[in-house]
Formats: structure tokens, C-alpha cells, sequence
């Protein structure tokens, strides 16, 4: 696409923030535009052509703008910075470092640095002259925040280029050439750290791409013990509002499997992105000893935000974690809420009077959702090493519904839904993933079960199986106990509820505000839910279910403690050996 | 507003709708403001040369052939010092008869601020009310709506707390208010000696409804101006945004676009997130806090006004009337101020949380106790308890007409708590138990 001379153009139409150019000249579906409005160029993005008028989004406000205005066009699609420097940073959607832009207030068209240029960084090189290299490959690396930032071929670069010369160890800015490859032609080509790539294309500079097979930890149970989600795996999170979505998200953030964590805060509450920029500088990352932001980059685009740039700010976030996952990261790419992008592809699709779908959201909403869901994965790099992205959304579905467009386009799209229930959050019931409808579908990947079985014990997935059945039968026995009374039922009735409220209380309840509990690791979760089913295995003697409802709630009382309790410690086996005691009292 | 000499004036009007007028104009800006037939006008999309105009006060009456002129700006606002204690319409002209304010001139609807030069919110906002400070105490920089049905008493809940919480300004923005209710306000605001420190921007039911589109961005911009220049601590309250949303309804069926859920336009989030997203936290100790009312249908949270709003908002109070006790009530259950973590028990007394929740959980086993009585079950000895605590906790705690200190509501709580339970059965941490409870 590229062009010798830019096309330009006149703004012929304004209808919010959808403006029509008149244009002279080649111009690219998606292909990015400044209109120069006198008190400062506004960026904008091709949508449609029809003829000479080009339909272009506005990133910014279009107040006080004017016919013939005149607009250039740029050569390129809507492209993301990619070098070191982009951990712990704080972006908008379009990936303006929020840090570098003056005064209280988002000026319009201030267009920041995602980078910065003066830093000198300590390259290490990897690759040798006369190496054959393609897109992707790895020239050297860099330290980022404790990472290894690998500098890649760029991804841009078809086909095959020889390595001509690499410069040696020592410290380089962004900008430093720091490797000359050659094309079949025989053409030298100057590389630097820094490359570019348009966000809305996904990157394919890798060799394969697997099923995931892995199990991603997250330290949270009712995830990872009964609905786990995989390396490189996708889901969702749909709840209505006050169910903790974002509480979820970020436990998730905070504790789970990864090397690099992109949170894309997309069109939420500006004071919960306030939120992280106050805690993770000071929460300490259990995995590296050093902080949490450290290898966390924010794309925040608020809800007070221009709208094209939220939808622009979740594409923006996935080309970062592409980016990462091409040096061999695990990247874990969390997007709160995917019901903002959606509503901002609907106000586009309405100004452009399309034919509107189901809630007057875009006809190929799915398609949208689905290829977006699709870039998410693991993938086998072509020098052998592996990298990921694990992307979890959330879903905000209208009035609590599920059966809404957003919803159920993601259902078709995510292999794992974890669905906020408000009857388990009005009780407190926290996180409050409801047991019976969420779903992973990993459980069925056989590579998965292998890796389970393997990882954690033989019979693993037998286990979780059957706690689930057991949730189940509890809530049956519940609802008969609603109907028929305390007395109406057989006393085993009562038994199998207070039983799926022991796993109820024990395994899925967690409290992420508790030091402790916040954080479950795998080898405690197994502890605690063998512990778990082997007490519902057990035969206890009761005379009335007065007497069930009193026990279990003493041992669940003492099982409750043990998660609060370090792990192993004096204090935990305390509770270990009163929940024996108390057991006694109650076995034949 | 005059016509000054260097003005165009167009008198050609091609088309003319309910809301709007298009005519052939030229170096025109989009969102500027114009006089058409005088009545305030607004740009809302240009074609060519061709601009169409919504007309806020309608195109009643307007011929092909009047008088429009462009006036060179978007919507905008003088302000100063001098706004306070004044009353103004959605153009941010007076209406109680006073001059003129001299002061700057400010576009409205700015741009929103810079997440990262915000602050995490975390000042006590006290309002006497206990159903609000202890069991959902606002935070300065948050942003709550009152949901509430049209016949229970928000407006003059929303006047106690204005005038109780320590802000520096407060700021009207009252849309399709009720001249009754725009007069409550006035004396109220009035008696209480505190109209120095309000400033109002009212459209009531007699104006034109689309008029009160322009009402939250004026009161926002004014509150920008001394939370921001100032550094004072303002509150915004916003009655009713329901209303406002349906004007937002009107204007977007009237432009010709595809309604999304119950009839609103499918932008209505971020028309209304704009709104909300103006509460903030200085660093500096400057604030803007909003406290809106949406009124509901029927109690119904699931339309889409509620429930966009409760996805952008932080936390909501429901009002609720108690038969049992004959008062309007802050309903615990429901109810949910989302930056109380930050605050309680921290700039409040350490129980705070405890007594707090194990209130909330007695009431709520009240509750189950009155749903076997309404079936007919028997009462137990503890279930006769918990109803006679929830009615003492109703009368005492939870209406909105009561007015006491925190410290007193805990103490009130504890008291509660000993006039009908036992200390076990209130499931408090043992130090507080051991410190407060003094039987």
C-alpha cells in the first residue's frame, strides 16, 4: 500500500463523529487519515468508499469542524508501536502514552510516544551473520523489566532475508540500527528495535498453532479446579452489573500463570482503571519478587472516551500480546468489557444506516467476535520455542440477560464461560461463578485430560466430574426441600445439599481480599477437594436434619479456616485435626 | 441573544421536521450552536451545503422563510464566582430575574480528564442519613444514582443530603423538574441558609423537553470550574436522568436512527457515561461528585436507562417504603455503594464493616422470618427476634429521615444488637464484641 505521493482529500459531510471525504486519489479500506482541523489534526480511519466520498471514523470529537476541511491520507492502516518499553506503561486505545501528555485534561489530537526514544538499552544478540531468517525471528534480546525482550525480523518482512550483520552486546537506543539483513535481491536492510503493525491483522510469524493442551493456574478454584481454562485458551466472563466482574478479573490478573499481562479497560469506570494505576505499583508479583506493574501494560480507554477508539483499543491490546507471545512469552490479555467494543461497533453501523441485526447491533457482529477470539492461542514459534495468549473477556449483558446478542456471539467464540450468577452475589457468594452453567470446554480436549492426568493425578478429572454431579444433585435436593418443607423430605435429602454446600463454601467460595485465600495453588487445590469429597464419601449418623445443617456448618467453619491459613502450617493442621474431631463425633 | 451586524442571516429553509431544520449554509461547524426564528438551534449533521439543525423549543410555528443565524460556537458558559446562589436555563441564561453573570466563557462538554492525572477517591462523604453512611457510604469523585420509583421522595432525600455534605458548591441540574419541585428546591436551598453555595441549571416540565440535553453538560462545566480552578469540593446532582434519556430517545427517533433496547439509541452508554465519567478526584483536593435520580417503571432495573446506568455508575441507592413502619427506607439489600471499601473503617470507626454487614445479614434473616410468617410456618424464638430488630433497625437506622453521626449509628446498631441478641448470634470479630458490648 505503499505510496509515492499522499491522497488527499475534503471533509464533504459531518454526522458525529463520522465524517464524509471528498478524495482525489488511491485510498485503503481501513487506511488511517488526519483531517487538519485548525486547532489540531484529528486521526481517523477508512470504513467505507463509496465512489469519491470515503467514510472515515473519528478518533476524537468532531465539534466545531467544517466542511472543506482538508484531509491526508496516510498509506498505512491503523498501525501499534511495537520495542522495549511497553511494559508497565499506561496507554489509550490508540496506544498514546497517557504519561507524556500535558495538563489535566485529554486534549484533542495530542497524539503521544509510545516509546521512549532516549533509553538505552542493554542488547545481548542472538542471531549470527549469514543466518537465514523470515519474519519473527529472533536478532537479539533486550532486558525489559526483569523479561527477555527478544527484537524480532519484523513482522511485516516476507519470504526469506540473510543476516548480514549483527551489531555486538552493549546499550543501544530504540532507534539504533542494531542488525542489517539482506533480501534475495541482494538489498541491505537496516533493522532497529522498533517496528510497526497494523492492529487489526493478526500476526502469523510462527510455525504452528496447536490445540492448547496446557492448563493455565490462576489460583482461582471454581476456575481451575472445575471449569480450567488452557494455556493459550479463551473465555468469558458475562455478568450482570455488581456480580464482580472486575473484582474476577483483576484476581485473575494478579495471580495467574503468566509472563506478561495486557488488561485492556474498555470502556469501563475511569476509577477502576484508577484503581490498578494505585495498586499493582504496589502489589508484589508472587512470581518474579518484583511489582505486579512491572510487567503490566494498561490500554485504558474509558467510557468517557471517544467511541471509535474503544473499539480500537482492544485490537491495539491483542497486537501487543501478539507481540509478546512472538518472543516466547505467555501473555494473559484480559479485556473488561467486550460489550463496550460491541456497542461502539453499533453506533458506527448505525451512522453508516447499515441494516441492523438482533438489538440494532452489526450483522456480522459474530464474525466480528469470533476472528478477534481466534487471534488468542498457543502457538510453536519457528525456532521451536512456544508462547501464548490465554484471553479472557467479560461480557456486560443489557438488563442481565443472556440471551443477547454480545453474549451469545462470544459463546460461539470462547471455549470457556464462566457466567456471573446474581442470586450467588446478593448472598455474598463471591467469586460468584455459578458451578452448574458454567462451562470449560478444555475438559473435553483429550490433550488437556492428559496433561491433567499427568500433572495432577490419575484419576483427576473423575473427580471434578463428580463434584460436579454432586453440585448438581444438591441443588435438586434443594429445590425439593423448598417445595416439600424441612420435614417433607428424607433426611438424605438433606445431606446431599449440605454437601454440595461444603464444596459450595470450601471449593468455590474465595476471598480475594484475604492475603491467603486470594491465591489457591494447584497442589492445594487438589488437597483440599480430595479432602472435600472424601468427607461427602463418608457415613455419618444424624437424627434429625437440624443435626446435618449443625454439623456441616461447623465443618465447613473449620475447612473455611484452613483456607485462610498458610498453607501447611501449625495453624492449618490445627484446624485439620479439630475438623477430625468434630467429624468423629458423627461416625458409626 | 442579538444579531450582530457581521452575521450572515439566512432566510431559506428546504426542509423542515418536528425537531429540525436543514437549510444551505456555508463555514459552518459541526455541534454550533444558531438562532432559528429565535429559538436556540444546534448542528447535527452537514451534507454537503446542506446543515441540518435541531431547534431544542421544536419547529412549531417556524416558516420556510425565517431567520437563522450561525452564532460561531458550540454550547457554552460564563462562568465565575458569580454563578453561585443563581438560577439559569438549560442555555445557562438567568431565570430568577437577576443580571447578568460577568465571567469567562467556557465551551460545555469539554474533553474528559486523563486517567492517570485522576486520584483514587478516597474522602468520606458524610450525610447524616445512616442507610447511607453506614451501610453505603459516599466517597468524594464517585458517582450514584438514587434509583427510585416517580412517587417516592428522592428530591427532597437528595436536598438533605446536599445540604448536610461538607461540599463547597452544589449544583443543580434539574430536568422536566416539576415547577413544584424546582420551588422545593429554591426555598429549601433557601431556608437553609445556603444558597450562597448552590448554583442551578433547571429546565422544567413547562420547557421544551429536548432542552434539557443541554442541562448536565452545563452543570458539569460549572462544576469543572471550581473543582478544577478552584479546588473546591463539588457535588453535582442530576434529577431525573431518566428523563434526559428520553429526551436523548426523542432526538434520535426524530434523526431517523435504529433504536437499540427499549427504544433508546444505541448509543445511549456512552451518552450517559460521559456524563458520569465528569466525577473525579483531583490530586489536588478538588472533586466533583454526582448524585443523579433515575426514576424507574415499576421498580423494573432491567430497562435499558437503569441498567446502562448501573454499569457505569458506582453502586446505586434504592429507596424503599417499609409498611412495617411507615417510612421511606434506604433498602439494605439492594443498595450498593461500590467506594465504600475505601473509606470504611478506615476514616470511619474501626467496626464499622463488621457492624455493618452483621446488621445486614439479621435483617436479612428477618426477612426469611416474615416470608414463613406471610405462609403460615410457625415462628421460632430467635425468628420473633430478628423481626422485632428489623423493625427497630428500620425506624432507627434505615429511614431516610433520620440524622445522626456515624458514631452514633454505630452505637445505635450496637444497642440494637444487645436489645435483642444474643452475643453469639451477631457473629461480630471478638475484640469489638468485647469493647461495645456493654450488657
Amino acid at each position: 500500500m505503499e505510496r509515492k505521493n499522499k491522497t488527499t482529500g475534503v471533509v464533504a459531510g459531518i454526522i458525529a463523529n463520522l465524517v464524509i471525504v471528498e478524495v482525489e486519489g488511491p485510498v485503503a479500506q481501513n487506511e488511517i487519515c488526519f483531517i487538519q482541523h485548525p486547532e489540531s489534526n484529528l486521526m481517523a480511519e477508512v470504513i467505507k468508499i463509496l465512489g469519491k466520498n470515503v467514510y472515515v471514523q473519528v478518533f476524537e470529537s468532531t465539534r466545531g469542524l467544517k466542511i472543506g476541511t482538508k484531509v491526508e491520507f496516510e498509506g498505512h492502516l491503523l498501525e501499534v508501536t511495537l520495542g522495549p518499553g511497553i511494559l508497565s506503561r499506561n496507554y489509550d486505545g490508540l496506544q498514546n502514552d497517557l504519561d507524556k501528555m500535558d495538563g489535566v485534561f485529554l486534549k484533542r489530537g495530542d497524539y503521544t510516544d509510545p516509546l521512549n526514544r532516549e533509553k538505552k538499552w542493554d542488547w545481548t544478540p542472538i542471531a549470527k551473520a549469514g543466518e537465514e531468517v523470515s519474519a519473527g525471528s529472533w536478532l537479539g534480546e533486550v532486558p525489559e523489566n526483569g523479561m527477555p525482550h527478544r527484537i524480532m525480523v519484523p513482522f511485516k518482512f516476507e519470504g526469506k532475508y540473510t543476516v548480514k550483520s549483527v551489531v555486538e552486546a552493549g546499550a543501544y537506543t530504540v532507534d539504533n540500527v542494531i542488525a542489517t539483513v539482506t533480501d534475495k535481491e541482494g538489498n541491505d536492510i537496516d533493522l532497529t528495535m522498533v517496528q510497526k503493525w497494523p492492529v487489526k491483522m493478526a500476526v502469523k510469524a510462527y510455525n504452528e498453532k496447536p490445540r492448547p493442551f496446557k492448563l493455565l493456574e490462576t489460583g482461582i478454584r471454581t476456575m481451575d479446579t472445575l471449569n480450567p481454562i488452557a494455556e493459550g485458551g479463551t473465555g468469558f466472563i458475562p455478568g450482570p452489573f455488581g456480580t464482580g466482574k472486575t473484582v474476577l478479573q483483576h484476581a485473575i490478573s494478579k495471580y495467574a500463570e503468566a509472563d506478561i499481562v495486557i488488561i485492556a479497560a474498555c470502556g469501563e469506570r475511569a476509577n477502576e482503571v484508577v484503581e490498578i494505576f494505585t495498586e499493582f505499583p504496589e502489589l508484589e508479583d508472587p512470581r518474579t519478587g518484583r511489582k505486579l506493574i512491572e510487567r503490566t501494560t494498561i490500554i485504558a480507554n474509558t467510557s468517557n472516551m471517544p467511541v471509535a477508539a474503544r473499539e480500537a483499543s482492544v485490537y491495539t491490546a491483542m497486537t501487543l500480546g501478539e507481540y509478546y507471545r512472538s518472543m516466547g512469552l505467555r501473555v494473559l490479555l484480559m479485556a473488561d468489557s467486550t460489550s463496550r467494543w460491541a456497542q461502539a461497533l453499533r453506533e458506527m453501523s448505525n451512522r453508516l444506516e447499515e441494516l441492523p441485526g438482533p438489538d440494532a447491533f452489526p450483522m456480522d457482529l459474530t464474525a466480528i467476535i469470533t476472528s478477534f477470539y481466534a487471534r488468542a492461542g498457543f502457538v510453536y514459534l519457528n525456532n521451536g520455542e512456544s508462547g501464548s495468549i490465554t484471553f479472557i473477556g467479560t461480557v456486560s449483558p443489557a438488563g442481565g440477560n443472556l440471551k443477547e446478542p454480545v453474549t451469545e456471539s462470544t459463546r460461539k467464540a470462547a471455549r470457556c464461560f464462566y457466567g456471573l450468577n446474581q442470586e450467588r452475589a446478593d448472598s455474598k457468594r463471591y467469586p460468584a461463578i455459578d458451578p452448574i452453567d458454567s462451562y470449560s470446554k478444555y475438559l473435553e480436549y483429550p490433550e488437556l485430560v492428559e496433561y491433567l492426568t499427568k500433572n495432577i493425578s490419575e484419576d483427576w478429572l473423575d473427580k471434578v466430574m463428580h463434584t460436579k454431579t454432586l453440585l448438581l444433585r444438591g441443588r435438586e435436593a434443594q429445590e425439593q426441600i423448598n417445595i416439600l418443607g424441612d420435614d417433607g423430605v428424607p433426611l438424605e435429602f438433606h445431606e446431599r445439599f449440605w454437601n454440595s454446600e461444603l464444596i459450595d463454601g470450601v471449593i468455590l467460595q474465595q476471598d480475594s481480599f484475604d492475603k491467603i485465600d486470594a491465591n489457591c495453588p494447584l497442589d492445594r487445590q487438589k488437597y483440599m477437594l480430595e479432602k472435600v469429597l472424601d468427607i461427602t464419601e463418608k457415613k455419618f449418623s444424624f437424627d434429625s436434619f437440624e443435626d446435618v445443617n449443625g454439623f456441616f456448618k461447623r465443618i465447613i467453619n473449620e475447612l473455611k479456616q484452613m483456607n485462610y491459613s498458610e498453607w501447611n502450617s501449625d495453624k492449618f493442621k490445627a484446624y485439620e485435626s479439630e475438623l477430625e474431631t468434630i467429624m468423629k463425633e458423627r461416625l458409626n | 441573544m442579538e444579531t450582530q451586524a457581521f452575521q450572515k442571516v439566512y432566510t431559506k429553509i428546504l426542509n423542515l421536521t418536528k425537531a429540525t431544520v436543514t437549510l444551505k449554509a456555508t463555514d459552518v461547524g459541526n455541534e454550533e450552536m444558531a438562532m432559528v426564528h429565535g429559538r436556540m438551534g444546534q448542528v447535527v449533521k452537514i451534507m454537503g451545503d446542506e446543515v441540518i439543525l435541531q431547534v431544542f423549543a421544536g419547529t412549531e410555528g417556524i416558516p420556510t422563510n425565517a431567520e437563522v443565524v450561525f452564532l460561531g460556537h458550540s454550547p457554552q458558559l460564563k462562568v465565575g464566582d458569580q454563578l453561585a446562589g443563581r438560577f439559569f436555563n438549560a442555555f445557562g441564561d438567568p431565570i430568577d430575574g437577576g443580571p447578568d453573570v460577568e465571567g469567562r466563557i467556557i465551551e460545555t462538554g469539554g474533553p474528559s480528564v486523563n486517567p492517570v492525572r485522576r486520584k483514587q477517591p478516597s474522602d468520606l462523604i458524610a450525610t447524616g442519613i445512616a442507610g447511607i453512611d453506614l451501610n453505603n457510604s459516599l466517597v468524594t469523585g464517585q458517582k450514584i444514582p438514587f434509583f427510585a420509583d416517580p412517587d417516592q421522595p428522592y428530591n427532597q432525600v437528595m436536598a438533605n443530603v446536599a445540604l448536610r455534605a461538607e461540599a463547597d458548591k452544589i449544583i443543580l441540574g434539574g430536568m422536566g423538574l416539576s415547577n413544584d419541585d424546582y420551588l422545593y428546591f429554591k426555598n429549601v436551598f433557601d431556608n437553609a441558609g445556603a444558597l450562597d453555595r448552590i448554583v442551578s441549571f433547571v429546565n422544567t416540565t413547562d420547557d421544551p423537553p429536548v432542552e434539557r440535553l443541554l442541562i448536565p453538560d452545563m452543570a458539569l462545566s460549572a462544576a469543572e470550574y471550581f473543582a478544577e480552578e478552584k479546588q473546591q469540593k463539588v457535588l453535582v446532582l442530576l434529577t431525573d436522568m431518566t428523563l434526559f434519556a428520553d429526551a436523548l430517545s426523542i432526538v434520535s427517533n426524530r434523526m431517523d436512527q435504529i433504536p437499540s433496547k427499549d427504544s433508546m439509541p444505541g448509543s445511549l452508554y456512552s451518552d450517559l457515561a460521559r456524563i458520569y465519567e465528569k466525577a473525579v478526584q483531583f490530586p489536588h483536593g478538588g472533586s466533583i461528585t454526582i448524585i443523579a435520580v433515575t426514576t424507574l417503571n415499576g421498580g423494573d432495573i432491567t430497562h435499558a436507562i437503569p441498567d446502562n446506568t448501573g454499569y457505569i455508575t458506582e453502586g446505586q441507592l434504592f429507596l424503599r417504603m417499609d409498611s412495617d413502619v411507615g417510612k421511606v427506607i434506604v433498602d439494605p439489600f439492594r443498595s450498593l455503594s461500590r467506594l465504600k471499601q475505601l473509606v470504611i473503617g478506615k476514616q470511619t470507626r474501626e467496626d464499622h464493616p463488621q457492624v455493618m454487614n452483621a446488621a445486614i445479614r439479621l435483617y436479612a434473616d428477618a426477612a426469611n422470618a416474615k416470608t414463613k410468617q406471610d405462609n403460615g410456618f410457625d415462628l421460632t424464638d430467635y425468628d420473633e427476634r430478628t423481626l422485632k430488630f428489623a423493625r427497630a433497625y428500620s425506624e432507627q437506622i434505615l429511614a431516610v429521615d433520620i440524622n445522626i453521626d456515624t458514631e452514633k449509628m454505630l452505637d445505635t446498631t450496637w444497642e440494637l444488637f444487645q436489645d435483642n441478641f444474643a452475643r453469639e448470634e451477631v457473629v461480630v470479630r471478638q475484640e469489638f464484641v468485647d469493647k461495645y458490648w456493654k450488657k
